[in-house]
């Protein structure tokens, strides 16, 4: 019997093709924001509000993944951004190869901030580097303030956490402190907007948090030429 | 529950690594998965042996070595093995620590049988 050491990662197959969309993103000076979230914590209604907010001559692009239909891109192609959907037919989660095939029929240059809005799922898409400035998690004030304890690695991977649906804080027993204090536990240098897309609260910190993102993409293109 | 996608990766790898070594029969796969890394050890392994089951692996086996997390004071430089959620440093106190490892998702080795193609 002998060993053969190999030292690899096991995905390195999808982290090869996520680290040429993170080059290209680079090259071409796009932001790519990866959102993940359990089911029903209002990605697509996030989503909705962003692209309302922004003027017509922005450069917008999202993708957004379900396991069947094409029902979130028809809701967010309404607000005339180029969006693509990406049915992944039984795959919980997106992988780098699905958005490398999903963006080879986008022109270069024809955008510079994607959205991704990955399928409804704490656990699998945390494990798919997709070539993303930043993974960002959604969590509802409808779920448990324990998710960041139960569900670590997606919590550890974001940079970004995003508590939603916070105009239904009168009507839940949501301790908005405690899930804070999780979700810190797990990360500590994991920043937190907190908002309603119902009510608007909040919507403004999270365009802020994009746009200082898109700031620093600028300021570093400077630095390179 | 992506681990049928993962361990289809593992195999995939171990085979392309195998096929450097004609005159050897792949016995074991050996890897490290963290506590982080949002897989199940458990369904890893069953969902390996549903591939490998009746196909021309078996009886391949699958090692799993679980890796805790591990943080690293600042202050006074100690790694330490986190437990119950529990970031600040064991020996100083510091509240802040720094991530270190416990997100492992990586083929360790493989375990090879000197073989004679054709012998049996």
């Amino acid at each position: 019997m002998s060993q053969v050491p190999l030292e690899r990662k096991v995905l390195s197959e999808n982290d090869r093709i996520a680290a040429q969309l993170r080059g290209r993103f680079a090259q071409e000076g796009v932001l790519c924001l990866n959102l993940i979230s359990s089911p029903g914590s209002g990605k697509t209604t996030l989503l909705e509000r962003t692209l309302e907010a922004f003027s017509a001559n922005q450069r917008v692009a999202v993708l957004t993944g379900d396991i069947q239909t094409e029902n979130d891109a028809a809701r967010l192609r309404r607000f005339g951004f180029p969006v693509r959907q990406i049915t992944t037919g039984g795959t919980c989660h997106l992988d780098a190869r699905m958005i490398e095939h999903a963006l080879a029929e986008w022109r270069p240059g024809a955008f510079d901030l994607l959205f991704i809005e990955n399928v409804g799922n704490l656990v699998c898409p945390a494990s798919y580097d997709l070539g993303e400035a930043a993974k960002i998690v959604v969590l509802s004030v409808t779920e448990g303030e324990d998710k960041p304890l139960k569900y670590p690695a997606i919590f550890l991977k974001s940079k970004l956490l995003v508590l939603s649906k916070t105009d239904l804080l009168p009507y839940v027993p949501f301790n908005i402190a405690a899930a804070e204090d999780n979700a810190r536990r797990i990360n500590p240098a994991i920043e937190i907007v907190k908002l309603s897309c119902l009510t608007g609260a909040g919507l403004d910190s999270w365009q802020q948090w994009i746009a200082e993102r898109r700031r620093g993409l600028e300021v570093r293109a400077e630095l390179v030429t | 529950m992506h681990e049928l996608g993962i361990a289809s990766s593992v195999l995939h790898e171990a085979q392309q690594e195998a096929q450097k070594h004609p005159r050897a029969r792949l016995r074991m796969v050996k890897l490290r998965v963290g506590e982080m890394s949002g897989v199940n050890p458990e369904a890893l392994h069953f969902c390996f042996e549903v591939l490998v089951r009746d196909s021309k692996l078996e009886p391949l086996q699958l090692e799993i070595e679980s890796c805790a997390r591990q943080q690293r004071c600042p202050a006074c430089a100690q790694t330490f093995t986190v437990t119950n959620y529990n970031l600040a440093c064991p020996q100083c106190g510091e509240a802040k620590t720094e991530f270190v490892s416990g997100d492992e998702l990586e083929l360790a080795s493989l375990e090879m049988e000197d073989y004679e193609p054709g012998a049996a």
